[in-house]
Formats: structure tokens, sequence, C-alpha cells
């Protein structure tokens, strides 16, 4: 079966079974070379093994809640999708959540997966109680924070065994909806200024117009955000503060050709956001699906770059270089023109967990359609992210060197160690392992 | 509001409890009739969990007919919703030269399935209310070499299904047929089917609680899937058998 990421760059016939249990589990793992997949959503091959990929859709059932302390204990196969519909109309949101709820509770433990609220409430990891993972013997041990096994399966893209169940702890809101506050910066420094002066809003995130240049470059819009309580509701809305008017699902049905995606329509994007966010200014309600997902809004988004797909490209920088460092990726990125269609930017907090991807300071996310100039824009990035000291998202990776990852990540020697010494090095591989020599 | 319950028939097939969340998250409690009942266990909780409706779990085997008024003696009672999703698919190639084999297929496709909704009917009747829902197969609508032990089952149940819609229509009972082609579950784990011809269970599922709330007669899940079977049906015999299908 042909799998690949959901950048579409990494096409791969791959052997995928899904097993209903874990005596079926087992005797795959038994066959060594397996890479657990979820729903697919990391951009390039970390969820593909050509011998041995397991779709863990066998693996989708709610196990316990428990509404007062509100741990959820559900199978890793289970969406956060699934997550919201069953339990924010009771009161309870995930406490952490990606940019797409389509993503697994298994997915989200491996790439210990981060929000807008990571500078406060840190990663996914910190937000699960254990978790069940099937080691290379076949055997379940339940593992918890604190527990070495924990920490090096957070973060490391399912190269520690299979995740089987989760115990995560949800958030009580009052209600479905983000008191949203727009802040316009005119400029990096600004919107860096903007982010550390506000390191006590619950969720932020920038969106930068990654084509603004000379003293504009890095020009900006943050955004902050607040769960609503029931009184900040308008009247009418408090008799349903769950339900949010549900915005209208939009379907790409086509793949866009590449010609569609030059620097004019990607500027042309930028100016329409920039002024949409001008003219929102000031504090709004906004439902918790536009707020947190407003991609999964658009389905096959992914399709808009047309058939050669595109590729993520995320770094995290340190806080003491970050200014520097992301002004010189900027500025790389804009006199390329080939502009980012989202460009995100985010301050990220301290971070637990021996190979998870956020550190203390900055996160720039952006992706780009494949064409020719790509790869050599990529790889000038790159230089200026490992000479900073930053790292990549492996979640977001389709196409890192294995030296560029050798530089940039001084724990791989020790999760390699850990690998041999615990046998996990038959059992468990991706394509992505593979060319990064994990 | 508190809704009549949904008695599933087959309640570990991905199909049918695909179909089991599709009406419980619309208020019905559930009631999973199954073989070796009891290992639904955690599908129980998952259903209960997810959408706060009561779910019970019940031994059945389509095949023992004989046991049929009994399980149904057993039930909490007389379900508002009853769904058909039994069925077994077999082994084409190898059940044409085993009869036992062939009948246990025919006999799971056709015979235990009418059997016990023609029981249920009668109660249905009786009471002059309730649905009908039997899960057969595009597979039932013209015979195939591949899979015609499967198919002519399938075929008997339609027809089986068709007839009891006519008799109660106007006895306030609602039979509603689904025909799905491909469906990606169990049964056609590790066959390469072709994705826009394939549904996902939810799919059904979604499938079925619209043509209840809409009192379907027929529904094919995949819309697609009445052109196609329309154009395999309007192939004259004489080219039909030449053909490898
Ligand atoms: C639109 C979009 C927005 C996103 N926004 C963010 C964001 O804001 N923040 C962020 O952190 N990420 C973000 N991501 C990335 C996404 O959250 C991660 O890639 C996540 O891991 C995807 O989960 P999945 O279930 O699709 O996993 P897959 O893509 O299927 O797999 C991802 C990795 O998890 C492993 N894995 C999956 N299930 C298991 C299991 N049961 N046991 C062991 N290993 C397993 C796989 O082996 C693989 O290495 C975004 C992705 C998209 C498409
Ligand atoms: N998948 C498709 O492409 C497709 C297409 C068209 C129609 N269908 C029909 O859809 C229905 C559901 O199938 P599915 O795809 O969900 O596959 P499935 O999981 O194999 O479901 C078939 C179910 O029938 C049950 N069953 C078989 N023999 C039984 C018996 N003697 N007593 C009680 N239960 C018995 C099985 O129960 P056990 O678990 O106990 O074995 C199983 O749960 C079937 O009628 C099938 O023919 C499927």
């Amino acid at each position: 079966m042909i799998l690949s990421g959901w950048g579409r760059t990494t096409a791969q016939d791959c052997r995928v079974s899904r097993p209903r249990s874990e005596a079926e589990l087992a005797a795959r793992v038994a066959e060594g070379g397996l890479i657990a997949r979820g729903a697919g959503r990391a951009y390039g091959d970390a969820a593909q093994s050509a011998a041995n990929t397991v779709d863990m859709g066998g693996f989708r059932r709610m196990i316990a809640f428990d509404d007062a302390t509100g741990q959820l204990v559900a199978e890793a196969g289970v969406t956060l999708d699934e997550v919201i519909a069953t339990f924010l109309p009771r009161g309870w949101f995930p406490a952490v959540t990606p940019g797409t709820r389509f993503v697994t509770l298994g997915g989200a433990v491996a790439a210990d997966v981060h929000g807008k609220n990571h500078h406060r409430d840190g990663s996914f990891g910190a937000t699960v109680d254990w978790i069940d993972l099937m080691g290379p013997d076949g055997r379940v041990r339940r593992v918890a924070p604190g527990d070495p096994l924990f920490g090096w399966t957070v973060g490391v893209m399912g190269l520690t065994g299979v995740i089987l169940r989760v115990a995560l702890r949800l958030k009580a809101v009052e209600t479905g909806y983000i008191r949203q506050r727009t802040l316009p910066a005119p400029h990096l420094a600004a919107a860096m200024a903007t982010f550390e002066a506000n390191a006590d809003a619950t969720y932020s995130v920038a969106w930068i117009d990654c084509l603004a240049r000379g003293p504009s470059l890095g020009r900006s819009l943050v955004l902050l955000g607040e769960h609503a309580a029931l009184a900040d509701l308008p009247e009418d809305a408090r008799a349903r503060p769950f339900h949010p008017p549900a915005p209208k699902r939009r379907l790409v049905p086509f793949e866009a050709p590449g010609f569609l995606l030059n620097g004019l329509t990607v500027r042309a994007f930028n100016e329409v956001y920039w002024r949409a966010g001008l003219a929102g200014l000031g504090e709004r309600l906004v439902g918790w699906a536009p707020y947190f997902y407003p991609l999964d809004a658009v389905e096959g988004w992914n399709r808009i770059y047309g058939r050669r797909g595109f590729v993520q490209f995320q770094c995290a920088l340190p806080l003491a270089v970050a200014a520097g460092a992301l002004e010189a990726l900027l500025r790389e990125i804009s006199a390329a023109g080939q502009g980012s269609f989202l460009a995100v930017l985010k301050r990220f907090g301290p971070q637990a967990g021996a190979f998870s991807f956020p550190m203390e300071g900055y996160t720039l996310a952006l992706d780009f359609p494949l064409h020719a100039g790509t790869a050599a824009l990529l790889d000038r990035l790159d230089r200026i992210v490992v000479t900073a000291g930053g790292r990549f998202y492996l979640a977001k990776d389709a196409r890192m060197s294995r030296a560029v990852f050798e530089a940039a990540e001084p724990r791989a020697a020790a999760f390699r160690g850990f690998r041999t010494a615990e046998g996990l090095a038959g059992a468990f591989g991706s394509t992505q392992s593979e060319r990064l020599g994990l | 509001m508190t809704k009549g319950a949904v008695l599933i028939l087959g309640g570990r097939s991905d199909i049918g409890l695909a179909t089991a969340h599709a009406l419980a998250g619309a208020g019905h409690p559930v009631w999973l009739a199954a073989r070796n009942a009891a290992g639904l266990e955690p599908e129980r909780t998952d259903l209960a969990l997810r959408h706060g409706v009561e779910v019970s779990l019940h031994e059945f085997d389509v095949l023992d007919t004989a046991a049929m008024p009994g399980f149904l003696d057993t039930l909490p009672g007389l379900p508002a919703v009853v769904v058909s999703v039994v069925g077994l698919l077999g082994d084409q190639a190898k059940d044409e030269h085993d009869p036992a084999a062939a009948i246990t297929v025919m006999r799971t496709n056709y015979e235990g399935p009418a059997t016990i909704l023609g029981l249920i009917a009668y109660r249905m009747e009786a009471r002059g209310s309730g649905a009908i829902v039997g899960v057969s197969s595009v597979a039932g609508l013209r015979g195939r070499a591949t899979n015609y032990i499967y198919g002519s089952a399938k075929a008997g149940f339609t027809a089986y299904l068709s007839g009891l819609r006519n008799r109660l229509a106007k006895r306030g009972v609602h039979v509603l047929t689904v025909l799905p082609g491909f469906v990606d579950t169990r049964m056609t784990a590790g066959m390469d089917l072709p994705k826009k011809l394939t549904a996902a269970p939810t799919e059904v599922g979604a499938a079925v609680r619209r043509a209840l709330e809409g009192q379907r007669d027929v529904v094919y899940v995949k819309p697609v899937w009445r052109l196609v079977m329309a154009v395999i049906r309007a192939i004259p015999e004489g080219v039909f058998k030449k053909l490898r299908l």
C-alpha cells in the first residue's frame, strides 16, 4: 500500500497491517522493523516502514473517564477530534493541542506535540499520567513520567515501542469559545516584544508575512487567547455554551497546479490576511474550531500545493540567540521570494523530556511547495539553525540529512545507546529513523 | 428524551459497531448481540462512555435458528430498531468444492438473518411500530464467478427484505435495505480496494442513521455504486458470462 506523510512528498510502498488485539500486535512486533502509524498527520516519513507499518486503527476505544480529575484513559488510536466531540459538551478540552485535531493520542505522545500554550503549560507529554507501551518482547509495560522509558518515548517518534493506551488529563472549560486578542507587530522585534510582554496569556501565536522586507521584516499579527467564561458569552449563546456555530467545511477537491502558488499568490494571501487582522483588532469571541484548527475547515488542504507536494520547515531556537537567528532566517526566506503560505512564530517555555522538540526560546514553522530552488533554500536555513544551536521538529521533517541532524542533535548519541541497550534498534524503525541514522 | 433501543445483530462487525455509534450518538440505547458476546466488553464501555447511553451484551449465533425465539425472550424487550450486519464472505474458490463450507456461507448470509428478522418483524407488526435494517450487499445484484456463493445468499436476503417491506408498509414497520459496495473492514482486510469506491464503516453508520430518519427503502452508502451496479446489471448475459469480474 502506498503511504506518504501529510506533505505528500514521501510516497513509499509499505506493507501495512491493522492488528485488533495485543496478541496480533505482538506477532507483528516479533517480525522487527515495525513502526506504528496514527492518523498520518506527520509531514514526512516518520510513520512509514516498508516492511512493517502498523495502522493503529484497530485500537480506538475509550476506556474510562474520571469527571472529578478530568483523566481520560483511551487507546492510542483515538483522535483528539473524538476526544473533543465526546468531552467538550461535558466541559472538558485537551490541555495541549496541535494545530489539527485529526491526530491520534499515540501520535501526539510520540511527537510530544506542542500547542499555543507551550510557554505556560509545556508539551503534550506534560498532560499524560501514564502510557501502556508494548516493547520489543511483546510485553506491555505501564510507564509514567519519571521513568526513563517514558522520557525516551515522548518525542522520539515511535522508536521505543507501540503506545497502546494513554491516560490523559483534560482541562475544565466553561465554554467552547476563546477570547481572542489580535496585536499587530510592524516587525520582528515588535513581535518578540509582544510575546515577552504577554507571557501570562494562556495562548499565543504569531502569523508572519514572509514577504515583508527591510524595516518591515517579520511583520506579524500576534494572536492571544483565553478560554471564555460563561459570563463572557452574549446572552443568546449561553444556552449552548459548548456549541459555537460551526464554520462551514470547505473542500479543496482538486490538486492546484504549482504555478498558482508563485510569489504573487502568496503575496496576495498575506496582504488579505494582514488587512483582515487589522479589521478584527481588539478582542473578539471565536469558536474553538476556527481558533485552534483553522486548517481543519479546509478538508484536504494539503492538496493545494499540487502533485509534487510540499515540505515543512520547523525549528526551535534557544532564547538567547533567537532574535538574530530568526532575522537571518526571515531574510533568507523573503529574499528567495518563495513566500511560505503559512508562517507561524511561537514562544516556547521550558521543556522536559529526553528527546522532545521544544526548547526555551522561539519556534518558526513554514511550508514551501517543492520546486527548483527549494532544496538549496532549505539547506541555507538548516545551517542558520545549526549555527544558532537550534533543532528541528521530526514530525515536520521529510528531508533532513544525517549530517544536519547529527549537528543539531547532541542528544542522538545517548538515544542510540538507549535503543541498543534495550534491544529496540532491530524491533522498531521507520523510513525517517533510517534516513537519520537513529 | 429517551429513545428506543437498537439491537445490533453481529455486534463485533466494524459496520455493526459504526452503526451502533451513529445511533447511540442520536441517543438510542444499544444492545449488541454476537457470538462470544462477553468479549465485547471494551466496545460496550466505549459506546457507553462516548454517548452516555445504556449498552448491553447478548449472546447470539445466527446459525442456531432453533434458539432464536428464546434469544428474543431474554432481551430487555422488543427493540425499536434492529440492524442485522451478520455476514460471511467465505472463500469462493475453496467453497466451490466444499459443500459444508458453502452451506455455512449461504445460511449465514441468508437463512439466519432472514429468520431472526422475520421473528422480530412479526413482533413489531403486532406492536405496530419499529424499524428493521438489513445489511445485504451489491454482490447480490448479479452473480459473479468470484463470489456467487456469497452473492446468491445476499440476493436471497435482499429479496426477503423487499418482500418484508412490501408486507409491513402499512403496518407501521419501516424496512431498510443497505447495499454497501466495498467497505474497509475486517471482512476486506488485506484486499486492495479502489479508494473512490470504498467507504469507511463510519460512512455506513451515518448512512443508516440518515436513512432511518428519512424512512428510506434502499441505500447504497456511496451513491456511485447505484451507477456502477446499473451498468453491471445492464450487460447482457451473453456478454457478461465472458467477462472476468
Ligand atoms: C495541519 C497540521 C498542523 C499541525 N500543527 C502542529 C502543532 O501546532 N504542534 C505540533 O506539535 N504538531 C503539529 N502538527 C504535527 C502533528 O501534530 C504530529 O505530526 C502528530 O504526531 C501527528 O499525529 P498522528 O496521529 O497523525 O501520527 P502519525 O503522523 O501517524 O505518526 C507520527 C509519529 O508518531 C508515531 N506514532 C503514532 N502512533 C503511535 C503509537 N500508537 N505508538 C507509537 N508511536 C506512534 C509514528 O510512528 C510517527 O513517528 C501539525 C500537523 C498538521 C497536519
Ligand atoms: N466489508 C464490505 O466490503 C462489505 C460490503 C458489502 C456488504 N457487507 C456486509 O456487511 C456486513 C458486515 O460486514 P463487515 O464488513 O463489518 O465484516 P465483519 O466484521 O466480518 O462482520 C461480519 C459479522 O458477522 C458475524 N457473524 C458471522 N457468522 C455469525 C454467526 N454464525 N452468528 C453470529 N454472528 C456471525 C461476525 O461475527 P464474529 O465476530 O463472531 O465472527 C461478524 O461480526 C456483512 O453482512 C457483510 O456481508 C460488507
